[in-house]
């Protein structure tokens, strides 16, 4: 060979292995997977059915199952499919500042996307929206959040639906006495045993905290919407690069009818542990979203 | 340190009209009056239980044992679930009772146990002629124990109390367990509807120190006043 063809080839190999180098040169938090070979999840433990406990250190729920799916595809495609996926509870107060200082990767419970929390976090594609409505007792003939004047109303510390009841009361002049849970069960409860006459909070906590309750029958979900909300997954801001790995996964998901599938499953049929079910058909928005999917924070909807 | 700071998040609006600081506030009083209710149980009765646990006869000893080790052994947290969640259940006379009055129940007694036992530590630590002096000069024994024993006691016993005191002040937290609107319960709720953790949480605790610390130099305050040196409990 020749001087000439010597040096095409050296700058062929060359550009080969820069573009090897290239392909793997990962960033944030998929370097971080490939370097640990593990995978920090974190869920919930009472957000059934997003995402809660069957005891034992088990978590199921249908945000938990999406994401042990989309964990497996980015899995193949950093090339670490052995990585391990952990899963740790978090709670309404914590899993922000636990998703910001690296101890969780991924969010997957019921978290709503908002603008205030954009500024700390990022949020996958919305791939479910609830409705901010209210349990009562079946018995107790409420049907209306104004009809809750001088009674009790229970929701949970450190979640979205605090504000709304607050500025629910200021807008229409209300008076209601609200009663703090530390958590979704803690807040259940005092709606069970009659320290509250109503519990705010996503209709599918609602309906998962009915349905696994003593007697369901005795609570139904009532009175108007006080909010849409959007629900996504939730993971380290400025990273790109998951981000794009995360969205792709949830729209191959969408496009290709599993998360549908996943939906029945979780709001449609029988659920572990007491086999009950949510009863929810997928509405309207939820829908238009899986044909459209975005990311659009929640008072994007609000605006409506 | 690039955090970038933002202290005018106190003066938003938090959705119904009010300003973070006035909840912030609010929320102090509701800490302060849980601890000044409860102290004030406490105090009453940790000085009966624990004065019980010294006099001579042995039925009155075992109700002060009996009490103290009740309310000793078991967690702070789960006494106060006990209170909220068990006892309206099992004692329908509790129903109607406000959560609050539950809760300075659930404090009051946990820290009159503890109370309890400094003094009764201040009582065993005179010497026992005072009581047979006492009662050498005729005086009853309630008698001896009003005027002899407990005013020497306490003022020996003052430093332990003013760590109740402050203790009391820092354990009021755990009211946000059961919806008591103080500042633990505030800092949670305000940290995540402005997402501006650290002035809140810093705010917070600013105020939990000024508190305790307060109590403390009050108490050493009274120190210094009730003081009678040469006494057991008066040197300097």
């Amino acid at each position: 060979m020749n001087k000439t063809s010597i040096l095409i080839a050296a700058l062929f190999a060359a550009a080969g292995f820069a573009a090897a180098a290239s392909a793997q040169e990962l960033t944030g938090t998929l370097k971080k997977i490939k370097d640990s070979g593990k995978v920090v999840m974190g869920t919930r433990d009472s957000s059934a059915p997003l995402a809660y406990t069957l005891g034992g250190g088990q978590y199921t729920g249908y945000h938990v199952e999406m994401c042990d799916r989309i964990l497996d595809t980015i899995k193949k495609q950093i090339n670490a499919p052995a990585a391990k996926t952990e899963y740790t509870l978090v709670t309404s107060q914590n899993r922000i500042p636990l998703v910001e200082n690296g101890t969780v990767d991924i969010e997957c419970g019921s978290t709503t996307n908002n603008a205030a929390r954009q500024k700390q976090v990022a949020f996958g594609l919305t791939t479910y929206v609830t409705e901010v409505r209210m349990a009562v007792r079946a018995n107790s003939g409420l049907t209306s959040i104004n009809q809750l004047n001088g009674k009790n109303v229970a929701t949970t510390t450190g979640t979205t639906s605090v504000q709304t009841l607050r500025k629910h009361e200021r807008a229409t002049g209300v008076d209601f006495k609200e009663i703090y849970g530390k958590d979704h069960a803690d807040s259940f409860l005092l709606l069970e045993s009659g320290r509250a006459d109503a519990f705010v909070m996503d209709d599918n906590i609602l309906a998962g905290n009915i349905g696994n309750s003593k007697n369901p029958r005795d609570f139904i979900i009532a009175g108007e919407v006080l909010s849409v909300e959007p629900i996504a997954v939730m993971f380290r801001k400025d990273d790109p690069a998951f981000k794009k790995a995360v969205d792709d996964a949830i729209r191959s998901m969408m496009k290709g009818g599993e998360l549908d599938k996943l939906y029945v499953k979780w709001f449609q049929s029988p659920i572990p542990p007491r086999n009950s079910n949510m009863n929810m058909p997928m509405g309207n928005t939820l829908k238009g979203l899986l044909a459209n999917p975005n990311d659009r924070p929640m008072e994007d909807y609000a605006k409506k | 340190m690039n955090y970038h700071w933002e202290w005018q998040v106190f003066l938003r609006d938090d959705g119904s009209g009010r300003t973070y600081i006035e909840w912030m506030i609010s929320a102090w009083g509701w800490t302060l009056s849980v601890a000044a209710c409860a102290w004030v149980l406490a105090l009453l009765i940790g000085s009966l239980i624990g004065t019980l646990r010294t006099v001579p006869q042995r039925g009155w000893q075992r109700v002060g044992d009996a009490w103290v080790e009740l309310f000793r052994n078991i967690p702070l947290l789960v006494q106060i679930f006990l209170w909220y969640h068990v006892v309206p259940a099992v004692f329908t006379a509790f129903k109607d009772l406000p959560a609050f009055v539950l809760v300075v129940f659930a404090l009051g007694f946990f820290t009159s146990a503890r109370i309890a036992e400094q003094v009764r530590a201040g009582i065993q630590s005179l010497p026992s002629g005072q009581r047979m002096a006492g009662q050498a000069l005729g005086l009853t024994l309630p008698q001896t124990y009003r005027h002899v024993i407990l005013p020497m006691a306490f003022r020996i016993v003052i430093p332990p109390l003013t760590s109740e005191a402050m203790n009391i002040i820092k354990n009021s937290s755990v009211a946000f367990a059961v919806s008591i609107a103080e500042m633990t319960m505030f800092a949670m709720q305000a940290q995540e509807e402005t997402s501006r953790g650290i002035e809140i949480y810093l705010a917070v605790t600013t105020l939990y120190v000024v508190s305790a610390f307060s109590v403390n130099r009050v108490m050493a305050g009274i120190e210094g006043r009730v003081r009678v040196p040469g006494t057991i409990g008066g040197g300097k």
